[in-house]
């Protein structure tokens, strides 16, 4: 097994004293990010891509730091979720239905060691899944060439409003803007300046990561300032309890995690799908199998673990696509894309290729965060609980503050800052007028790869449009694109009003 | 309406676009697409769905009051401030001021606010400078 091999080397990589204070830093952090309300998976690895990267470090601890926050995340939302009624973020929603009904019938403790054992089990087998499916995809994708890669591009911006999204036509102006903000800059093909209009500031184009930790950090804090006042909760009111499951529960439930992990798993790997979707689909298969009378909806322990097992499984199934391809099929792999952009990594078939040592050891890093994660969330989840405590009008000036010393940590410039806030202003607009920001965030990281490649082919063909849909292969991405931009026309109708906005998952 | 404005705007984006594509100066040496033929295909797409949501508004998104939105265009404004005042002022005094005006909207007490920016201000400087040495903005007292 080539897989497991490369599995092991990477092992070697990531198990360094450092490496491992990384991961436990990152999951800490992001635990804490995934359980605020209003800080989510993008928003919170958003905001410390920056920081990690004006602190020096190398790409592998970098990476390891970062993905360990993302994995944290996708732990933490739960914990609001069960607590507080309120989901600690976006994918998070289902496990409120049935977790806090349990918090309220006094069995807080056991939904919370439930449901982070589920998470366990549903990113603990789908880390499994992606050792053994992304390689097997960098196989397909070592045929693609320019054409094909253009193709997958346009694939992404299709599907990326998700199975849930309102409107198709607001997802394709989030995907114009974010590729036209793409191509302010020089031209690197021709050396010719684009759209600059001679303000030396913008020749090398728009930093991304001032773009991202803009629109999703900064109109964070817009959005809090106008809902200011509502919607103050009081945690602390649920006892915990034990934090402990019952073996009788976990014999009750262990089907129903497999089950969910499988089907979160597929919704991860799939584009247009992500972490919501998984555990919204694993909830819905649950109850439907469950049949009417088994309680779901009143604090049955089956519906706190199919949506948690869920959803990390999600998280860990749509790293395949991101890696492998370099496309993200979710809002938080494309922060994650822009991550490693930000560290001069290209994610793809070649990254397998020719940086093993930072695929492997991120894979690595996940599976060590992963048991981390497990035994920070059993005991130490009542330290997790105070920090809840903290208001969020002391909590968001300090975010907003934190993502100003990153972005002028990378070049100390005040113009990123001011630039920052224009787009802090921009996605708080955007995010009133519902069009998603996260599609605005993948052109701008894709924009400069998709023009390269659509002309790169056009170079191949000299000239000729058809070479864009002149292999089976491409066709068949083609096929998937319309599919998947038409599909929400159809399904959304049905799964729309359960799942919430997706605008900044 | 406000759908409305944005497919409107859309569409004058996409204009402005085309317009400066057009400015684009292409060098002799050039591949057969060259650097025009992406921003024309971009602008195309901002056009047409700027049409659709002209012609297709969703309803009305819940605009906050006249209050709140002078709120929110003052804490722009404070951030644009802080932004603008950084390197004269220093990291930790901007900082405090900013933090402090942003939890005092957010609804601390005129007491608790100044001092939450001070302390939101020490502990970024001591974890980002002091421990982990991220270089911040220095002012005319080097912090």
């Amino acid at each position: 097994m080539d897989a497991l091999a490369s599995l092991a080397h990477g092992f070697a990589v990531a198990l360094t004293l450092q490496n491992l204070g990384l991961a436990f830093v990152g999951c800490f952090l992001g635990t804490i990010i995934g359980a605020l309300p209003g800080l989510g998976p993008s928003n919170g690895v958003a905001i410390l891509i920056p920081l990690a990267f004006t602190l020096g470090l190398p790409a592998t601890p970098a990476i390891i730091l970062l993905t360990s926050v993302y994995y944290g995340a996708m732990y933490g939302g739960r914990i609001s979720s069960i607590l507080l009624n309120i989901p600690g973020d976006e994918p998070a929603l289902m496990t409120t239905l049935d977790g806090h009904p349990m918090a309220r019938k006094g069995q807080a403790g056991e939904a919370l060691a439930l449901s982070g054992i589920a998470s366990f089990v549903g990113s603990l087998l789908a880390t499994c899944g992606l050792v053994f499916l992304a390689p097997l995809l960098v196989r397909v994708a070592l045929l693609f060439g320019p054409a094909e890669y253009f193709a997958l591009f346009t694939l992404a911006f299709a599907t990326l409003g998700g199975v849930a999204s309102r409107n198709q036509a607001k997802s394709l102006i989030a995907a114009a803007l974010g590729l036209g903000i793409a191509l302010i800059g020089v031209d690197h093909q021709t050396g010719v300046p684009r759209f600059t209009f001679g303000n030396v500031h913008l020749y090398d184009g728009i930093n991304f990561l001032v773009a991202i930790v803009g629109l999703f950090a900064i109109s964070e804090v817009l959005l809090f300032l106008e809902h200011r006042g509502e919607g103050e909760h009081a945690p602390g009111k649920v006892a915990l309890g034990r934090v402990t499951v019952p073996l009788a529960m976990l014999k009750r439930t262990w089907a129903t995690m497999l089950r969910a992990t499988g089907v979160g798993f597929l919704a991860g790997v799939l584009p247009g799908a992500g972490a919501s979707l998984g555990s919204f689909i694993a909830y819905t298969l649950e109850k439907g199998l469950a049949g009417k009378g088994a309680g779901f909806g009143a604090g049955e322990p089956r519906g706190v673990a199919a949506p948690e097992a869920g959803n990390n499984a999600a998280a860990g199934g749509a790293l395949v696509p991101m890696l492998a391809l370099g496309v993200p099929g979710s809002g938080t792999t494309a922060v994650l894309l822009a991550m490693l952009l930000a560290l001069n990594i290209t994610p793809g078939p070649l990254l397998f290729q020719r940086n093993p040592d930072v695929v492997w050891g991120l894979i690595a890093a996940l599976f060590i965060a992963n048991v981390m994660l497990l035994l920070m969330n059993l005991p130490l989840v009542g330290l997790f609980v105070r920090v809840l405590r903290i208001p969020t009008r002391y909590l968001m000036p300090g975010v907003a503050m934190i993502s100003f010393v990153g972005i002028y940590g990378i070049s100390g410039s005040t113009f990123d800052l001011l630039e920052m806030i224009v787009f802090g202003v921009a996605g708080y607009l955007l995010r009133k007028l519902d069009v998603p920001l996260v599609p605005i965030i993948l052109g701008i990281l894709l924009g400069d790869q998709m023009e390269k490649n659509l002309r790169r082919a056009l170079t191949i063909s000299d000239g000729d449009w058809s070479i864009l849909w002149g292999s089976w292969l491409a066709i068949a991405i083609w096929t998937l694109a319309i599919v998947g931009f038409l599909a929400p026309l159809v399904i959304g109708r049905f799964v729309r009003p359960k799942v919430k906005d997706t605008v900044a998952q | 309406m406000s759908d409305r404005v944005l497919g409107g705007f859309c569409l004058a984006l996409a204009a402005f676009f085309l317009w400066r594509t057009t400015k684009i100066e292409t060098s002799f040496i050039t591949d057969p697409l060259g650097p025009k033929a992406f921003p024309v295909i971009i602008a195309g797409v901002l056009g047409l769905a700027g049409l659709y949501v002209l012609a297709r508004p969703d309803a009305r998104p819940d605009w906050p009051g006249a209050g709140r939105l002078v709120e929110i265009a003052l804490a722009v404004g404070v951030m644009v401030a802080y932004a603008l005042l950084l390197p004269s002022l220093g990291f930790v005094a901007a900082t405090a001021l900013g933090a402090g005006y942003l939890c005092w909207r957010l609804g601390a007490g005129p007491l608790e606010a100044p001092l939450a920016g001070l302390v939101i201000s020490l502990g970024i400087y001591a974890i980002f400078h002091l421990v982990l040495g991220l270089s911040l903005a220095r002012g005319p007292w080097g912090f």
